[in-house]
């Protein structure tokens, strides 16, 4: 049974002038547990919508999105805020760390809204990304490689079932890409969650066994 | 525990602005318990503080008068009595004690007050309190030119067993206006927390034969401070002396008369009030300002926190909380303002009428004063916590791809 089953996807966005422009129109797509797939899609094709309405960040205009057997488009936005905060981690381009919170924190505070604060797997965690000796150093304080270690390390804390990575190395150079992805795939496998990765990049996506375009998935009516 | 460290984190990243909020709030709060705190134990304690007595014979004028120059010390005497009127007062079955005073000279600005040594063996100046004199000194003997000072006067103008001075005419000071008698201090009142303690006490004759004091009123007293032995006595000679008798006034009950005082000055109590309740308002938007100001460049953190799976109605409690906080951290700092302007308010009360303020005497202003702001600041807080509610997490975190 996979872990994410999506049908009839769409999704709009009113435009300045008042026309409505469809981002996300997605027939079918699933993903087994435990498995990881990359979609290749350029800026522009929807693929951070995309991910927002798996996430549950954002509601469907129509569709059904089930994760774990759990219709979201179901579910009220709280209820897709505690499925997100239990089920989902989320890694971004720009890594999305609090800017005022040590490392230590932002990894604690990502687990407080789902099972619990757990300081020792979070410290666990984060010697696991190479941070052991950084756990209350700010965002500010790291490179920019360090720093979306930590945004993995968040991202794993609640054991979820499935990681979204959107473009997770398009703000690194090729070695702290390289060493990033290696993290999140080898942190994705041993937490035994599912990875949707998207990004642009061949080296990254190379590196996958499943690889989709997005814009096969996705086709917006334009 | 996570909203209280989120909302540490964000009072600690807006320091100067948190720091100036709940100083304005601190402000407010501590204006707030002080007018409150100063209107409560003012009128408690002037209406309550009859020096032991019931009521006050003097000559005919006003009964505020009167009571704040035989009780409080202050203002000018009325008038005269004869010496005739209080032996007869003194004489009335009614009447448990009645002890005539004489006002009209200072020294450096202290009254002198003329009085009868039954002052100090009789009368009680509260219940079970009678005025004692410290270690190493006595009360004045009836014939001689010596004093008993209040302790407040002794600290202020250093005077001690043994010392010595001339007083001046009048009630103020005016140094060209010495008189020629010397009186030596012979006793020091321990400290009563009344009028008392600001005044120098000689023998009655004393003050009513000083050089340049008129002889044809050498047996004049100015007041007789009255103890009744039944309050009902007080409405008889109410009839008495104000009624059926148009020479001499009698002030009954004192609390009564001197609450009249805080009738007449009751607006500005009312004015003060309503500027500390304007500084609440005006500390309370601050934080509205502060907070909703501050939103643009939270707008992301919000975000973050949304997509890490915190609800609206938790961002909302963050930002509401955060209000409170900032109040919360400017009520600490209102107790210790409100103790400084308390203390001085109460060293100036002290100083000009001998009565004392306790800061530190429980009152419901304590809990209601930071219950208010807290909650006026938690109001403030709903207008920003409205806008994080509303914050659009998909815009604040990417751009649309």
């Amino acid at each position: 049974m996979p872990l994410l089953e999506i049908a009839n996807l769409t999704k709009q966005f009113r435009a300045p002038d008042g026309s409505n422009h469809e981002v996300v129109r997605v027939e079918s797509f699933s993903l087994e547990p435990t498995t990881q797939v990359a979609l290749r899609g350029p800026s522009g094709t929807g693929k951070t919508t995309f991910l927002h309405l798996i996430a549950g960040i954002l509601a469907p205009d129509s569709g059904r999105i089930v994760l774990d057997g759990t219709d979201l488009t179901m579910l009220s936005e709280a209820g897709r805020d505690r499925l997100r905060a239990e089920s989902i981690g989320y890694i971004f381009q720009t890594f999305n760390l609090l800017q005022g919170f040590t490392c230590l924190e932002n990894v604690l505070l990502g687990m407080s809204f789902g099972p619990g604060a757990d300081r020792h797997r979070a410290e666990e965690l984060l010697r696991h990304v190479g941070l052991g000796e950084r756990l209350h150093h700010y965002p500010r304080q790291l490179s920019t490689g360090q720093q979306q270690r930590v945004a993995v390390a968040r991202a794993l804390a609640n054991r979820p079932k499935l990681v979204l990575a959107d473009e997770p190395t398009g703000n690194l150079d090729a070695a702290s890409g390289a060493s990033a992805l290696k993290l999140i795939r080898d942190g994705c496998a041993e937490n035994k969650a599912a990875l949707l990765l998207v990004s642009h990049d061949p080296v990254v996506l190379g590196g996958f066994d499943r690889v989709q375009d997005l814009a096969a998935i996705n086709r917006p009516l334009r | 525990m996570t909203l209280w460290l989120i909302i540490l984190r964000s009072l600690r990243q807006h320091a100067l602005s948190t720091m100036v909020t709940a100083l304005s709030t601190a402000l407010a709060g501590g204006l707030l318990m002080s007018v409150w705190v100063v209107k409560h134990q003012t009128h408690g304690t002037f209406t309550g503080m009859t020096g032991g007595w019931d009521a006050v014979l003097g000559a005919r004028g006003a009964k505020l008068q009167l009571v704040l120059n035989a009780i409080f010390h202050l203002e000018a005497s009325p008038g005269n009595l004869p010496w005739a009127d209080y032996q007869e007062i003194a004489r009335n079955p009614a009447v448990a004690l009645a002890v005539p005073i004489a006002v009209g000279d200072n020294y450096l600005g202290y009254r002198l007050v003329g009085v009868t040594t039954n002052l100090f063996s009789d009368s009680e100046y509260a219940p079970g309190k009678k005025f004692r004199v410290e270690a190493g000194g006595r009360i004045f003997d009836d014939g001689f030119r010596e004093a008993v000072v209040g302790s407040f006067v002794a600290q202020q103008l250093r005077l001690k067993v043994g010392s010595e001075f001339h007083p001046f005419h009048g009630l103020n000071f005016d140094e060209k206006a010495q008189h020629d008698e010397t009186y030596v201090v012979v006793g020091i009142l321990e400290p009563s927390n009344t009028p008392a303690d600001r005044v120098l006490w000689i023998p009655l004759a004393g003050l009513q034969n000083m050089s340049g004091h008129l002889a044809e009123a050498a047996t004049d007293v100015s007041a007789v401070l009255v103890r009744l032995r039944s309050p009902i006595a007080g409405q008889q000679l109410d009839m008495l002396y104000n009624k059926q008798g148009n020479r001499l006034t009698w002030a009954w009950p004192i609390g009564q008369v001197m609450a009249q005082l805080f009738d007449k000055i009751g607006w500005f109590d009312q004015v003060l009030a309503l500027v500390a309740y304007l500084v609440a308002l005006v500390a309370a938007g601050s934080i509205l300002a502060s907070i909703y100001n501050s939103m643009n460049s939270r707008r992301r953190d919000i975000a973050i926190l949304r997509a890490l799976g915190a609800r609206r109605r938790t961002v909302f409690s963050v930002i509401v909380l955060e209000a409170v906080a900032i109040a919360a951290l400017g009520m600490m700092v209102a107790f210790v303002l409100y103790f400084g302007i308390l203390s001085g308010v109460a060293s100036v009360i002290r100083a000009r009428t001998g009565v004392v303020l306790n800061p530190f005497q429980p009152d419901p202003v304590f809990l209601w004063a930071p219950l208010l702001l807290i909650g006026l600041s938690a109001l403030a807080g709903v207008v920003p916590a409205i806008k994080a509610y509303q914050t659009n997490v998909a815009s604040a975190l990417a751009p649309e791809s």
